[in-house]
């Protein structure tokens, strides 16, 4: 695949439930090795975006392609090859309950690679669990004896575990203290360097956005209004996006970040 | 000498000066891994060098084997880009001791600990059923002295739920029990000539033991599960907790309401339940007895005792109690996942069932002693 080609590419979406409509025509490109994040006010669909490109809700109108291949209305089979070069951390982690996070990293890859013996299996767990950045007992624990923190780690374990070339990830610093987020957004940052990951980010966290994407995009009026680094952002005249940066907390966010580099 | 060459489809290997050089080519991915790790187990060279120049693509798991190949065997790697050393050494530093595995019990130490487990969590259980009883009756105290705490909504709506919407299942069920008592009794009394008394039979095991029973059970599955499944989810989404700091009494108003619908009710649906049972061997006796109403309800009204009635009467508000209160135990002793709600939900049913034929057993013996036979 050539480095230009987009690895998302969204054009016209529509989606609406009943007769809210959320989207609109909604265009979107993420490209390859990117930290791509997508900011918006509640309610304007930053998760239905993304369960649309994940297929996980059936857009009304629109294409969506996912390493240059057509993502609607394929049937499960078809779209299971594509499904296994990505991994998607959800809000709350969705880990299995009923398995421990070791167990839960070897879901996928006994789905995928069945046949591997149990031993390379638990190796494979041991380092995607201690590259998350989980303390070494955590491998055995369930899902319910773990922090929320820890759980975001173990979700990201899991989603790595196939070694996907697109991650997404919703909200991942949310819920999670100041120190943790930091932690976590260092952690997005270091897989995507040594694992060429491209990156797909729902955040609200402005120093998320700060300090790791490269390039955000502004989800209003059911479709994505501007696309950029966050100082193009910030020389548009858009009402929403100059609140978002410009309000205390962005204002507080973009000193953190400039303070940080100069230390 | 030439150098020994062996070539296999995923890497070559060759020997020369005593050193061995694993030249891997394509890609070094996880597709490919079992096979690999099974090859390398037979290369049994000790001073290796790993050659990485035409490996195409290389993934953690790729890295994770050539990392394992330098910790355990020493291999030199030779090759690699400048990525792929990244990755190599990204894994190599996620080379930790990782607890994948649960600690090994021993059958029988699982087996005696769970036993053991088992029977502290029937005393704590019983224990806290104790408790709950006496905040019950305080809450119920409270209410007493402060009417104006009295939940009329809730109680209403619980009323609803617990009785009205309860009546055609427990009305249609009570109808084939009738039935069924009554065709396998007549089986029974025809070989003594004595179908008559199948009369007898409908009518006392319905009004005494049948009727509040099956409505009892009914309950326990209908009402007692949902009270612990609507209280358990509530517990979870800190609904219960958001009442406490309110200043909200969860067993006012979460409790109270629902036991004192289920202890007023189980009466009620209790003789319902007997009439219809009587209703449905009724019928059975008309059409397959030629027995007709007339007589059969003449016969009903002398073989049935009013003392009959008075037990099912003195039962149901008693069984309703143990329904509602094992519902509403389990709901709020619910903590930290879902998984949880299930189980309590489960566990109030089961013990709501327990409870009220343990008791009725008591009943029986003492009702029996007292004369009422």
């Amino acid at each position: 695949m050539r480095r230009e080609e987009p690895v998302i590419e969204v054009r016209g979406l529509k989606n609406s439930f009943g007769p809210q409509v959320v989207h609109d025509g909604l265009d979107l490109e993420v490209k390859r090795g990117e930290i791509f994040g997508v900011v918006g006010g509640s309610g304007t669909g930053k998760s239905v975006l993304m369960r649309s490109i994940i297929g996980l809700q059936t857009p009304d109108e629109g294409e969506v392609e996912v390493f240059g291949e057509p993502m609607i209305g394929r049937d499960e089979e078809e779209a299971k090859h594509v499904r296994r070069r990505w991994g998607v951390l959800f809000q709350g982690g969705a880990l299995f309950s009923t398995l421990t996070v070791a167990e839960n990293i070897q879901v996928p890859i006994r789905e995928f690679y069945p046949g591997l013996d149990q031993e390379l299996l638990d190796e494979i767990a041991a380092y995607k669990t201690a590259m998350s950045g989980l303390p070494g007992e955590a491998g055995a624990k369930y899902p319910s004896e773990l922090s929320g923190g820890m759980r975001k780690r173990a979700g990201i374990a899991r989603a790595l575990a196939l070694d996907p070339e697109l991650l997404f990830l919703d909200e991942p610093t949310a819920g999670l203290d100041p120190i943790g987020a930091a932690a976590f957004d260092q952690l997005i940052l270091e897989l995507r360097d040594a694992l060429g990951l491209t990156v797909f980010l729902i955040t609200h966290d402005l120093d998320t956005l700060y300090a790791i994407c490269d390039r955000i995009a502004v989800l209003a009026d059911r479709k994505v209004v501007a696309i950029g680094t966050i100082p193009e952002l910030l020389a548009l005249d858009h009402e929403w996006i100059q609140e978002y940066f410009r309000g205390p907390r962005g204002r507080a966010a973009a000193q953190r970040e400039t303070e940080g580099a100069h230390a | 000498m030439p150098p020994l060459m062996s070539v296999s489809t995923d890497f070559s290997s060759s020997l020369e000066e005593g050193r061995c050089t694993l030249r891997f080519s394509g890609s070094l991915t996880l597709l490919r891994i079992r096979k690999l790790s099974e090859q390398l187990e037979e290369v049994e060279a000790d001073k290796l060098i790993v050659d990485l120049s035409e490996v195409e693509r290389m993934d953690t798991v790729g890295a994770w084997l050539v990392h394992k190949l330098e910790r355990d065997r020493g291999a030199r790697i030779t090759g690699a880009s400048e990525e792929q050393q990244l990755l190599i050494d990204h894994v190599a530093r996620a080379d930790m001791p990782v607890k994948v595995k649960r600690d090994y019990e021993s059958p029988l130490q699982r087996v005696v600990g769970e036993a053991g487990e088992a029977v502290i969590t029937t005393g704590q259980t019983l224990y806290g059923l104790l408790g709950f009883f006496g905040a019950l009756i305080i809450s119920i105290s409270n209410i007493l002295r402060h009417p104006r705490r009295f939940r009329f909504n809730a109680v209403t709506q619980q009323f609803e739920v617990v009785g009205v919407r309860a009546l055609a299942i427990i009305g249609l069920m009570s109808f084939l029990v009738g039935i069924v008592i009554a065709e396998q009794g007549a089986v029974q009394l025809r070989q003594f000539g004595a179908e008559i008394y199948t009369i007898n039979l409908i009518g006392r095991s319905s009004v005494k033991e049948l009727g509040v029973l099956m409505t009892a059970i009914m309950v326990a599955g209908r009402s007692g599960s949902a009270f612990a499944a609507q209280i358990g989810s509530m517990k979870l989404s800190e609904e219960v907790d958001a009442m406490r700091t309110i200043g909200v009494s969860p067993m006012e108003a979460l409790v109270f309401p629902r036991v004192f619908a289920t202890v007023l009710l189980m009466p009620v649906l209790g003789f319902y339940a007997a009439i219809l049972a009587i209703i449905g061997g009724g019928i059975f006796c008309w059409i397959s007895l030629d027995i007709p109403p007339i007589t059969f309800v003449q016969r009903i009204r002398e073989v049935v005792p009013m003392t009959d009635l008075w037990q099912t009467l003195i039962k149901a508000p008693v069984f309703g109690l143990i329904i509602a209160m094992a519902g509403c135990f389990q709901g709020l002793q619910v903590q930290g996942n879902a998984e949880e709600v299930g189980l309590r939900t489960t566990t109030a049913v089961v013990q709501g069932i327990f409870l009220v034929i343990v008791l009725d057993a008591f009943f029986a013996v003492f009702f029996t002693e007292v004369g009422w036979l």
